[in-house]
């Protein structure tokens, strides 16, 4: 009989290998789900991983990575902080969808002007949004204890009815022969996010990833309220008594997840995709959360799993493409990955002992 | 706006069926809760037996089949869940998330054939001349097996809990784990079964929508119903009767912005659809205030050291 012994202190070196040994068994079953739908195991895995890297084509997959990256980066970083002190931003996706419709509704408003001040505003606009969209649930549970999780969650659904009224309403393109959908802002200078250096995938969004990164191992590691978030995940009570305001720390992680969440729809909008569409969220910041958990939520650890799953994503496209894999199939090994790395997780925190014949102590 | 083209009865009879595929989901999760488990995987358990009770009743011909495939492969989504949480003793919130990301991935890949397909019918009762009596029969007496069996599941647990040994262990693993593991129960044995059973209702809720309710197969049909019936089991303080007046009273809002929606009222679809969505955040904001019938132990691993 095996049985789990608590450690004393949680295990550095297996916290920094189990990721790798998630990703491994993720590799495995995953062959087998693909073995599974009749694709050749070893292909599937190899076109995922190594084709978008190293492959023919990989001068035009390479940029995508930062362009895929960008946004799941950005959203980790904001969930990340409120993950480590409990507190459970689970909306990121709506807050995504606001930010990229008040990005944009801010920068069609001077449709067809120019000036160089429109671009900063739709910034704004766009932090905004996810800001304001993400202190709906922080309010509700500071002001009167409401659960976060299921009132960021359900605010996914009313922002997802939200960009529907907007594609074929307010925002609609009127020179768009009545189709759904904003005028595309690719087309509009002064509020295109483009591409810093043509052809790399670096725009506004990449750079804004990066400094978050930093910020947050910035805040993280050497200021006050980082010290606040770690101490009241791991003791909340002690937390309490070194004088953490646990209302000012809800307000301030969820409010800093929506900005990100937000920003990262707006750069997207104005940038990648160009317009506002009814399907316009394609559920980055669902996956984020599995960026922010696989990168431990540690801010270098989510920079290289947004990598990763940016990967994934554009391995997949190509596997649907050439190899005839389903979409969905990688959401499924996307969602196993988060299994194994949860149940991996107990190696960190447990020792494995061997149990024997009833020991006297 | 035409509001008469609303029929009363066939109002009434219809969000008993929109209520369904909610009580059955939330009568599992209330299980789960009350032996302290907190199980976030709801959507993605439902979704799952959306599409096995969808693909079974296709294939077989029997929606009775269908409703016992998706019952098992809901229970099978929430052993997942359960070795996570009770075995590799993860974070529930996280393994909850993971269940339905997983889940949904899972089911659209499951569902990928089953686009645009019909699925065999399943017939209502016949109850005789009790279905001719004015306004109750059409109301009460015109539904298929099924959803009288939420409701009879809703009774079972009410029963269950407040009545036999088991629910008093049950709840007593809830409240205490380690006050229920000194007296000698297995805590992580009642609790793997109390998600099983979660698991095994929501699937039934599922199928409930893709079988009955819509019927047919879309990704991602169950559009937050799960999650919906996680705050239900908050609003109706963990108590079994008043989960069902609450499923009734989503069922009923449900139904109604679907029929305003019909009758062409000038509010637009977008924001007559946000509606159950931002009627769960008012109700849950004006429960939230007392936790006090929330069981003490929700959401914590139960680890025996020593």
């Amino acid at each position: 009989m095996i049985r789990f012994e608590k450690r004393p202190q949680p295990s550095r070196a297996l916290s920094l290998a189990t990721p790798l040994l998630a990703v491994l068994a993720t590799m495995i079953f995953g062959g087998l789900l693909f073995m599974a739908l009749g694709k050749d195991p070893v292909t599937s895995i190899v076109t995922i991983f190594w084709e978008p890297l190293f492959g023919e084509f990989a001068f035009y997959y390479r940029p995508q990575l930062l362009i895929k990256g960008a946004p799941l980066v950005l959203i980790a970083i904001g969930l990340s902080l409120g993950f480590k002190a409990g507190i459970w931003n689970i909306g990121a996706e709506g807050q995504y969808i606001i930010g990229a419709i008040f990005g944009a509704g801010a920068g069609l408003a001077f449709y067809p002007a120019e000036g160089w001040f429109i671009f900063p505003l739709m910034i704004l606009a766009g932090a905004f949004g996810g800001w304001i969209w993400a202190m709906i649930p922080g309010f509700l549970k500071v002001r009167f204890g409401t659960n976060e999780i299921l009132v960021s969650l359900m605010l996914v659904y009313v922002a997802e009815q939200f960009l529907a009224s907007m594609s074929l309403g307010l925002l609609k393109n009127p020179e768009g022969f009545g189709f759904p959908g904003s005028r595309n802002l690719q087309q509009y200078e002064p509020a295109h996010n483009a591409e810093l250096l043509a052809g790399s995938g670096m725009h506004w969004g990449v750079v804004a990833a990066l400094i978050a990164v930093i910020f947050a191992y910035v805040l993280l590691t050497k200021h006050r309220l980082g010290f606040a978030i770690r101490v009241t995940g791991e003791a909340p009570r002690a937390a309490r008594f070194s004088g953490v305001s646990p209302a000012r720390l809800i307000l301030f992680c969820m409010g800093l997840s929506g900005l990100l969440a937000g920003l990262a729809g707006m750069f997207e909008v104005s940038g990648p995709a160009g317009q506002i569409t009814i399907d316009f969220n394609v559920g980055y910041g669902f996956t984020a959360i599995i960026v922010a958990f696989l990168g431990r939520l540690h801010p270098i650890g989510i920079l290289l799993a947004g990598g990763l799953m940016a990967l994934t994503y554009i391995g997949g496209d190509i596997a649907q493409s050439n190899l005839g894999l389903p979409a969905a199939a990688i959401q499924v090994f996307q969602g196993m990955l988060l299994f194994f790395l949860l149940a991996f997780d107990i190696l960190t925190n447990y020792r494995l002992r061997r149990q024997h014949t009833a020991e006297t102590a | 706006m035409d509001l008469s083209a609303i029929n009363p009865l066939l109002f009434v009879a219809g969000f008993l069926v929109a209520a369904t595929p909610l009580i059955f989901a939330a009568i599992g999760e209330l299980v789960a809760e009350k032996s302290g488990v907190l199980n976030l995987g709801v959507e993605g358990m439902m979704i799952t037996g959306a599409i096995c009770g969808f693909a079974t009743a296709v294939e077989t011909g029997s929606p009775l089949l269908g409703f016992a495939a998706a019952a098992a492969g809901g229970a099978a989504l929430s052993l997942l869940f359960a070795f996570l949480t009770q075995v590799t003793l993860a974070n529930q919130v996280a393994s909850g998330l993971a269940l339905t990301l997983f889940g949904l991935g899972l089911s659209a890949l499951l569902g990928q054939g089953y686009v645009g397909v019909k699925p065999p019918r399943l017939g209502d009762i016949d109850f005789g001349p009790l279905a001719d009596i004015p306004v109750i029969g059409p109301i009460l007496f015109t539904h298929d097996i099924i959803l009288y069996l939420g409701i009879a599941l809703v009774a079972g647990v009410w029963v269950l809990l407040r009545f036999t040994r088991a629910g008093l262990i049950l709840r007593a693993v809830g409240e205490s784990h380690n006050a229920a593991h000194a007296l000698g129960y297995k805590v992580r044995r009642i609790r793997t079964l109390a998600i099983v059973f979660g698991g095994a209702c929501a699937g039934l809720g599922g199928a409930y929508i893709s079988l009955i309710r819509v019927p047919q197969w879309t990704e991602g049909m169950t559009a937050g119903v799960g999650w919906i019936a996680l705050a239900l089991v908050v609003f109706a303080s963990w108590k079994p009767w008043r989960l069902l007046l609450g499923a009734y009273l989503f069922g009923g809002i449900t139904q109604l912005q679907l029929n305003l929606q019909g009758a062409g009222v000038a509010i637009p679809v977008e924001y007559l659809a946000m509606s159950p969505y931002l009627i769960t955040i008012l109700v849950l904001v004006i429960l939230s205030a007392d936790k006090s019938a929330a069981p003490a132990s929700l959401g914590r691993n139960f680890h025996a050291s020593g």
